[in-house]
């Protein structure tokens, strides 16, 4: 087992002329939290999208275990996609599916399981994160909470390596984000590996295992959250998190 | 001038219903209706149905009155309202009737499914599928451009007189063929506008399951598509049903040529007003509906914009 899960080297990704992210590196090790951190606009989204190809990249690399060779032009994407799970900030359920039905479509049509293998372990995922009572409601019946936490079994029941966090959080009313951040934690102490973009301070401090401040498209600053929240080597970091704990 | 009483005071309500303030209280009702509040919007309720309902009446009345005093009323009543003509005709319309409702249910399913096909088609990216990507985006550029008459004229009466080796030269056939064909270049595109309504956002997350694009669109994009376009395609379901009588000028005798051959057997125009009573007999609930539908539709969103 190599000691990196992922990592990313002189990653560029430009949007009409203008680059987001400008060579941008990152290693992540297996069952390491890696949070990132930065202001809107600084990369966080567009990286996690191209770790998992939803995003082409302009130049740069992105291993998967060493080997597989994510921005590779004749890399299978879907056999990538079926090893990295993401989770949006807008949740993104299928409306016209039950949350069972969410929660099967892919490993039933992706990893060919027995429909009732994929009930069985939708229903044993459903009941750990205490929504096997809403396996039959559709997403238009659960609170936002729900839905997001709804998404994240859903990816999780491809058995993903590794799972990226795209600001899960943001679209939630303040009251619901606890229970979506409780299912993270429990998720950590399983010890998937997690890739994840947040605006929640104090929950990044709680979680990560390394915090990355991204900034104008690199990784400005990197370290345990004890030395990034608490004594930031760069000016640039210091000032985003003056603002944002303020 | 109000004509209602005065709401009564909150105080005097409070002598007969002695209500617990807090809901938190226990044993507070779940749901709880001031019962003046509601006894004023009955009474609110029955007068506008009584007041609407008189007002219709009259309406009717006068517009009635008036036409029946016109001098050409004996005249018009005489050429379209003739009811033993009428009792005459009617039963031979809807026989003939019989064929139009023949050619509505082979065209329809046919339509939805070119429908389908032509707007899948139009999508595709492999550079392998580009002649298939082309001809269909042909097929609507011409068919929709077309008056479905003309279609109608020209293979109806054109094929046919190609004389080929075993191609049908029956009217009904190439006439329901022009229907499916005209309305197939429609509903290719209410199709298409449907896929085209589902949010990027569904098909992104569909791929980052691992799902290909083949399966993104059968399992999640077309399925929200349908649904989609079920308003508009009962709309041209309903337009169907009026355009099968265009097949009349190939000749077979459906509702619209057997009411012209009454008519001008006998110079009487009640078997059109028949012809038409019938139309309206079965695209008003149709129409209806489709308003259901609608409605319904909306209603669920909304709920799902507060959920």
């Amino acid at each position: 087992m190599t000691n990196t899960l992922l990592e990313i080297s002189g990653v560029w990704k430009a949007f009409e002329g203008h680059s987001v992210l400008r060579g941008l590196d990152l290693r992540v090790a297996p069952h390491e939290a890696v949070v990132l951190i930065g202001a809107s606009g600084s990369g966080k989204s567009t990286l996690l999208r191209c770790v998992n190809g939803l995003e082409t990249v302009d130049a740069g690399l992105i291993l998967l275990d060493g080997d597989l060779d994510v921005t590779d032009f004749y890399t299978d994407m879907d056999a990538v996609r079926r090893r990295i799970g993401i989770v949006f900030q807008s949740y993104n359920l299928f409306p016209h599916m039950s949350v069972l039905d969410n929660v099967t479509l892919s490993p039933c049509k992706v990893l060919k399981r027995s429909v009732s293998d994929s009930r069985d372990q939708a229903m044993a995922l459903l009941q750990r994160f205490g929504l096997a009572a809403k396996a039959d409601e559709y997403p238009d019946r659960l609170s936002g909470g729900q839905a997001q936490r709804v998404a994240i079994v859903r990816a999780l029941a491809m058995e993903p390596e590794l799972m990226l966090f795209d600001e899960i959080t943001s679209a939630l009313d303040p009251l619901l984000v606890g229970e979506v951040l409780d299912t993270v934690r429990e998720l950590k102490m399983g010890g998937l590996t997690l890739l994840m973009a947040t605006h929640e301070m104090g929950f990044a401090r709680e979680v990560a295992d390394r915090v990355c401040f991204l900034d104008a498209g690199v990784v400005l600053e990197q370290g345990t959250p004890e030395e990034v929240f608490g004594s930031p080597r760069e000016a640039k970091t210091g000032e985003f998190l003056s603002r944002m704990l303020k | 001038m109000s004509g209602w009483p005065a709401p009564r005071r909150r105080t005097s309500l409070s002598n007969h219903h002695t209500v617990s303030a807090s809901t938190t209280a226990p044993g507070a009702p779940e749901v709880y209706f001031d019962p003046v509040r509601q006894a004023q919007r009955r009474k609110r309720a029955r007068r506008d149905a009584l007041v609407g309902m008189a007002s219709l009446l009259g309406f009717v009345a006068v517009v009635g009155f008036a036409i029946s005093r016109t001098s050409g009323w004996p005249l018009v009543q005489e050429t379209f309202f003739n009811g033993t003509e009428f009792l005459a005709t009617f039963p031979g319309l809807l026989d003939a009737f019989l064929l139009n409702v023949r050619i509505f249910l082979i065209a329809e399913p046919l339509i939805l499914l070119i429908g389908l096909l032509v707007a899948l088609s139009r999508d595709l990216r492999s550079p392998l599928l580009l002649p298939l990507r082309v001809l269909a985006t042909l097929y609507v550029d011409i068919f929709r451009g077309l008056p479905t008459i003309l279609v109608i004229f020209l293979l109806g009466f054109g094929v046919p007189a190609l004389q080929l080796q075993g191609v049908p030269n029956n009217a009904v056939f190439w006439g329901t063929t022009a229907l499916v064909l005209s309305y197939g270049a429609y509903v290719a595109e209410v199709f298409r506008a449907g896929i085209g309504s589902v949010h990027t956002s569904q098909r992104m997350a569909a791929r980052s399951l691992g799902l290909t694009s083949l399966q993104t669109s059968r399992y999640v994009v077309l399925p929200q598509a349908v649904r989609n376009v079920v308003p508009p395609l009962l709309n041209d379901f309903i337009s169907l049903q009026k355009d099968t009588a265009l097949v009349s000028v190939l000749g077979p005798i459906e509702v619209l040529r057997q009411a012209q051959i009454d008519a001008s057997s006998t110079f009487n125009y009640t078997a059109y007003v028949g012809a038409a009573l019938i139309f309206i007999a079965l695209t008003i609930p149709m129409t209806r509906f489709a308003d259901w539908v609608q409605a319904r539709m909306r209603k669920r969103r909304t709920m799902a914009g507060t959920a």
